[in-house]
């Protein structure tokens, strides 16, 4: 076990959990506001889709992230209507979302690039590549530190570096803004929110196009970023082990940035024991991966502390007499 | 000895206070109407309320006094009618509109989030810019100014969920003057605390009444009213029917006022022939959802044969009584006996067991617990009994036989539409109940416990309802009446018990008590605090 | 502050014209994708018709689609009047095929009409299982059904491939199947029958799916359980107060929703591939959310709108071949659309039709004002 070794396996956990994170961020800001929401993997795979289509068409890979984002908001909101203003169930909203990316995607996949439902293979312009930071190739020779630096922390994609970014921006949003503790409270108690004057179906609406936005770049990531297109189904169930992430991070952003590494870590795991022998027995890929679900289940059962989240969720709020 | 709130004040310097204050009014409402339906809840409503004073509004459930107050703190509109603050008319439009002309509001329940801190609590909806910091660090600043002015001692870290109900509520009232609020509305606030926290309360209050707040307390608890108000009002059924300086008045005017002078509905009943000991309550303590203790040790026994009758104000844990003795609450501790043999009213299904044993329970609240309104009538009319044989072998469930014997219920009882088979939500109140009535009533019970029986009831039904009651009491049943509505207790019960604050504070017998002597026990004051003051 | 007080729908509006509106909007909005990508909506409906209903062949196919959708629908409708929502049919249904071939092995040398009933027991078996384990933590630790499921369909997944992989593989086959089911073992399509349905895949668990239609109609109306259990779905307040156990009522539910969700398993692994593959649940768990969603959780609503979205899947197989251009998957945008609509868009039409209704009898608004002034009382 060379530290050569140690270092890929913690640069895949990094690229494996970015989009986890960025996807498991933007349901937090929708369940702090009381909106539960499963289509976190529904908007990722449209966001996904929008962003290679435009980037192959366009040739520009800052177009495909702006089309990504779009799709996402717009589901989002779609979403959002749903559940705030039509008051409907929001876990069947989000079901439907997940539903229609998946045939929508692959549809539209199908009709315009008649490549089975995938979009055409990026060139260089049109996804994000390698960012290099500064001083990289210089201190690779520093023992230990220097391919740290050089390997693992630098030579990601920008859209790593804002996932990790959005750690702290959502922890000071979140926490250190007006609006951070509106959105708090009104997943809490929406009466109070509303009895102080302010508006709980904004202060939603609001809560949910971040999300949009989050899972628009957790989109792109998938087709232009990581990879060179848009794959059907390219996201996988990514989006529900996010949600897994958010529950088990007891919906906080610092928690869940070291819940989506594990969850990132274990997927790279799985990856690397494929067919390897440990005693003389295969291991069990698939126990690894089933882990981020058994956690969860194993945390909300109470087990392990109690995952308690916000107690106005998934009910759409009425002025009731 | 003294009145530990007022330290020795005595009326005359009471009295030279309101003289002083009266010059301005700080809130006053003209002619208010409003409807709700068919429910005329506030008529041609005025009243003054003069800067600097403790104003009560004192009334019996339904009243209309938080009717009244929403209206003003803009939670409603009224249909007409004019609200004035300090001499100028205002259409209070939405709660925002009311705090910024200075009217703040304290709920019965109240409007906190349970995992923030005092401090973001208060600081929520009145945040002075986007960046919280600078708000939070003003709000410190002003909490502790606050909490100097006016004795209200918090600890702005501590989180709400941590700490007591009486520190809750100073939270709420720190809200109200956080934001600027000149005038207080208080509803029901004693309800939720302890006999301690309740005087630490009216302390509070009368330190914001030295500092020229105005306070408007909403109240049926009489010993408040007299201890801390300088004026009272009392509505009832809609109406205000007077204002008194309170200086001027005393409990028995009050309760008189109240509860009115009403023709009583006499029920045909012959005398009561009691014969053993049917239920039998012993010590009950009971916990509501919030882990408030609401019943507060409370004994007593009820026979074959007579109808014991609970008074009292709602909210004075005759629900969470009536819940547990039924089996749908578990009790903190106490015995529940039927006949002599205790009752194990555990856990999910402890009202099964309860009805097994030979309870049966007519709730308060029909359409909650009683009945599922979206069934149909016959269905409701097996609710709580499906086990009997009768409706089928087996899991079979013989709907045909069920529906047989609902047809017979509905003759029986007269309940209309004389339709099986029609959604019960269709039903008018007074036949939902009749539904209800029957079924417990039809499954010869030893013990009967009803709730409020003839609430949201057209009067015709209500005398079929009352018969029948006593019907079961002539033919040896014990019952357990309990009502909010004096006059149904007076006429149905054999012996009258009277609920406050979660005990049982005196018991009087019908032929011989007074309205007033039982309003006065419904309003707290008993015999023992009355010597007292 | 006044909202205008509107009376209910009545029944057939409830149940048969708001599910028609929202499947025509959901019908409209596709037509509008396909117009949008330049092909002719009409007909591509056309196709689908054909595909579904054109001739015998179509027909049997089609009634093999609607097979699975009848369990899956049932098994969300039956836990949709408990009152819980069970997203867990796909990982119900599929590691119901580890207990079904656990049987068909071992068995697969006698009559099929003696394996095919253990077959059943053994999906009901496991199926069931499946779908206790987050009826209990539901109601014995409060974890919410709708998360638990969803993660116990990615769990049922990770332990099917590992079984199958390297549990079930015979040695010396490439695919990740399990081994074959012999000739005796295997169940008879109904093609052998009818031949009208020659060369189909529907086969005779289509008969158990209308037997558990009927089944489910009978628990649901006409035994004590069903009625404890309806109660439970409009009122937790009132079943406390008839004194049912609501914790029983739900992990009985959700037990009985994921045997059914595991009669997929048998119409698959004994029925039509004659051994355990990978996948072969397809999201017929999702469908069955749109199917108990327009069906509006009654069995005969099931079993249209089992055919229907039977009709659909088939239809929109065979729409490639008619319409280059148009793939299969315009049926799942299909599908979402219908969830979307009837389940979280109610709203959308909702008032509107109740307005209509209110208006056009008068009298019944009378009887609603009243209804609404009870609950006033403060």
């Amino acid at each position: 076990m060379d530290l050569a070794l140690i270092l890929s396996t913690l640069d895949a956990t990094i690229r494996l959990s970015t989009p986890l994170l960025l996807a498991c961020l933007a349901g937090l800001y929708s369940e702090r506001a009381g909106v539960f929401d499963i289509g976190l993997e529904g908007k990722m795979l449209a966001a996904a889709f929008a962003a290679a289509a435009v980037a192959a068409v366009s040739g520009n890979v800052w177009l495909g992230l702006l089309a990504g984002i779009a799709v996402s908001i717009t589901t989002a909101a779609l979403q959002g209507a749903a559940a705030i203003t039509l008051k409907g169930n929001q876990l069947i909203a989000g079901v439907a979302i997940n539903m229609l990316a998946v045939g929508l995607t692959t549809f539209l996949g199908i009709q315009w690039f008649a490549q089975g439902g995938r979009t055409p293979q990026l060139k260089a312009g049109e996804r994000f590549t390698e960012i290099q930071l500064p001083f990289a190739a210089e201190l690779q020779g520093v023992p230990v530190l220097g391919p740290i630096y050089a390997d693992l922390i630098s030579g990601h994609n920008l859209l790593v570096y804002i996932a990790f970014l959005a750690v702290p921006i959502t922890w000071f949003v979140l926490y250190r803004t007006r609006f951070g503790l509106r959105l708090r409270a009104v997943g809490e108690n929406p009466k109070a929110v509303d009895t102080a004057g302010i508006s709980v179906i904004l202060l939603r609406y609001q809560a949910v196009l971040i999300t949009g936005l989050l899972c628009g770049f957790a989109g792109a990531f998938f087709s232009i970023a990581q990879g060179s297109g848009f794959g059907n189904n390219m996201t996988a169930g990514k989006g529900f082990i996010a949600l897994a992430a958010l529950i088990f991070a007891k919906w906080k952003p610092v928690p869940a940035m070291f819940t989506c590494l594990l969850f990132g870590f274990l997927d790279a795991l799985q990856i690397r024991l494929q067919g390897v022998e440990v005693f003389g027995v295969g291991v069990p890929v698939q126990a690894i991966q089933a882990l981020p679900y058994i956690l969860t289940v194993v945390l909300l059962a109470g087990f392990i502390g109690k995952a308690v989240g916000p107690k106005a969720g998934g009910v759409a709020y009425s002025k009731e007499r | 000895m003294t009145d530990p709130v007022h330290n020795g004040d005595n009326p005359a310097q009471r009295s030279q206070r309101t003289a002083a204050a009266s010059s301005d009014l700080a809130i006053e409402l003209i002619k208010i109407n409003k409807r709700f339906g068919a429910v005329h809840a506030n008529r041609d409503i005025d009243l003054k309320v003069r800067r600097g004073t403790v104003h009560g509004i004192v009334g019996e459930n339904g009243a209309g006094k938080s009717t009244l107050m929403s209206i003003l703190y803009g939670f409603y509109t009224a249909d007409s009618g004019e609200i004035r603050v300090n001499g100028t008319p205002h259409a209070i439009t939405d709660s925002r509109h009311a705090l910024a002309l200075g009217i703040g509001m304290v709920h019965q329940h109240f409007m906190l989030v349970d995992n923030f801190s005092i401090l973001e609590n208060v600081v929520l909806g009145a945040e002075d810019s986007a960046m919280l910091g600078p708000s939070l660090a003003r709000a410190r600043g002003e909490l502790t100014r606050l909490a100097k002015e006016y004795n209200l001692d918090v600890n702005p870290d501590a989180i709400i969920e941590d700490v007591s109900v009486g520190t809750q509520q100073r939270v709420e009232i720190l809200k109200a003057l956080y934001r600027g609020a000149d005038v207080l509305i208080l509803d029901e606030p004693t309800g939720v605390l302890t006999p301690n926290e309740a005087d630490d309360l009216f302390r509070v209050l009368e330190t914001l009444r030295a500092q020229g707040k105005t306070i408007i307390l909403i109240t049926h608890k009489l010993r408040e009213i007299m201890a801390i108000t300088d004026y009272v009002s009392v509505m009832r059924q809609g109406q205000m029917v007077e204002t008194l300086e309170t200086k001027n008045t005393n409990p028995e005017q009050l309760a008189e006022l109240m509860v009115g002078r009403r023709v009583l509905l006499r029920v045909e009943k012959g005398p009561a022939t009691p014969g053993d000991t049917f239920l039998s309550v012993e010590n009950l303590v009971v916990k509501d959802d919030l882990g408030v203790v609401r019943v507060k040790g409370v004994s007593f026994t009820v026979r074959a044969g007579e109808i014991v009758g609970i008074a009292g104000v709602a909210g004075n844990g005759q629900s969470e009584l009536l819940e547990s003795v039924s089996g749908m609450r578990d009790q903190t501790s106490g015995t529940v006996r039927l006949k002599g043999t205790p009752l194990s009213l555990e856990g999910d299904d402890g009202a099964h067991r309860a009805r097994q044993a030979g309870l049966a329970h007519v709730p308060e609240d029909r359409q909650r617990m009683g009945l599922i309104t979206a069934f149909e009538e016959w269905e409701n009319a097996m609710l709580g009994y499906e086990d009997d044989p009768a409706y089928g072998k087996g899991i079979i469930l013989d709907a045909k036989a069920a529906r047989a014997q609902a047809r017979e219920r509905i003759e029986k009882f007269d309940i209309r539409p004389a339709n099986e088979r029609l959604k019960t939500a269709s039903f008018s109140g007074g036949n939902q109940q009749k539904i209800v009535l029957a079924r417990e009533m039809e499954r010869n019970p030893d013990v009967l416990i009803v709730g409020q029986p003839t609430r949201g009831v057209d009067i015709g039904a209500i005398e079929f309802i009352h018969n029948q009651i006593i019907k079961m009491r002539d033919a040896g049943k014990a019952i357990l009446l309990v009502s909010v509505e004096l006059d149904e207790i007076r006429s149905l019960s054999d012996r009258i018990l009277v609920m406050f604050d979660g005990n049982i504070v005196g018991e009087a017998d019908p032929a011989t008590a007074t309205e007033l002597e039982l309003g006065l026990m419904m309003a707290g004051v008993t015999d023992k605090k009355r010597a007292a003051e | 502050m006044s909202t205008a007080i509107l009376k209910p729908l009545p029944r057939w509006a409830d149940v048969v014209l708001l599910p028609l509106l929202n499947l025509l909007l959901a019908f409209i909005v596709s037509g509008l994708v396909v117009l949008a990508i330049g092909q002719d909506p009409l007909a591509a409906l056309n196709a689908i018709t054909t595909g579904a209903f054109g001739n015998g062949y179509n027909i049997g196919y089609t009634l093999y689609y609607s097979t699975n959708f009848i369990f899956t629908g049932l098994a969300v409708a039956v836990a949709a009047h408990a009152g819980l929502f069970n997203i867990g049919g796909n990982g119900q249904a599929y590691i119901a095929g580890l207990g079904v071939i656990l049987v068909a092995l071992p068995m697969q040398f006698l009559p099929w009409w003696v394996t095919f009933p253990v077959a059943v027991v053994a999906g009901a078996a496991v199926g069931g299982f499946w779908g206790f384990i987050p009826g209990w933590l539901q109601a014995k630790r409060g974890s919410h059904v709708v998360i638990t499921t969803i993660m116990f369909n990615f769990i049922a997944a990770a332990i099917m491939v590992y079984m199958v992989v390297n549990v079930l593989k015979p040695p010396g086959v490439l695919a990740p199947e399990s081994a074959m089911i012999a000739a005796e073992g295997r169940m008879p399509k109904l093609g052998t029958f009818i031949p009208w349905f020659r060369n189909t895949d529907v086969n005779f668990t289509l008969i158990l799916a209308l037997l558990c239609l009927v089944g489910a109609y009978i628990l649901i109306w006409h035994t004590r359980f069903g009625f404890a259990m309806r109660a439970l779905g409009h009122n937790p307040t009132a079943t406390r107060y008839a004194g049912m156990s609501n914790s029983r009522i739900i992990m009985i539910v959700m037990t009985m929703s994921g045997a059914l969700a595991g009669m997929v398993a048998v119409n698959q692994v004994v029925g039509v591939q004659y051994r355990l593959v990978l996948d072969y649940v397809a999201d017929a768990g999702f469908v069955g959310i749109a199917v108990a969603l327009m069906g509006r959780n009654h069995p005969i609503g099931i079993l249209l709108a089992a055919l229907l979205f039977g009709a659909l899947y088939q239809g929109g197989n065979e729409l490639q071949y008619v319409i280059p251009g148009l793939s299969k998957e315009m049926v799942v945008v299909i599908q979402a659309l219908v969830i979307l609509f009837t389940g979280a868009m109610e709203g959308l039409f909702r008032p509107g039709l109740q307005r209509i209704f209110t208006t056009l009898s008068p009298g019944q608004k009378a009887e609603a004002v009243a209804r609404n002034t009870v609950k006033s009382e403060s």
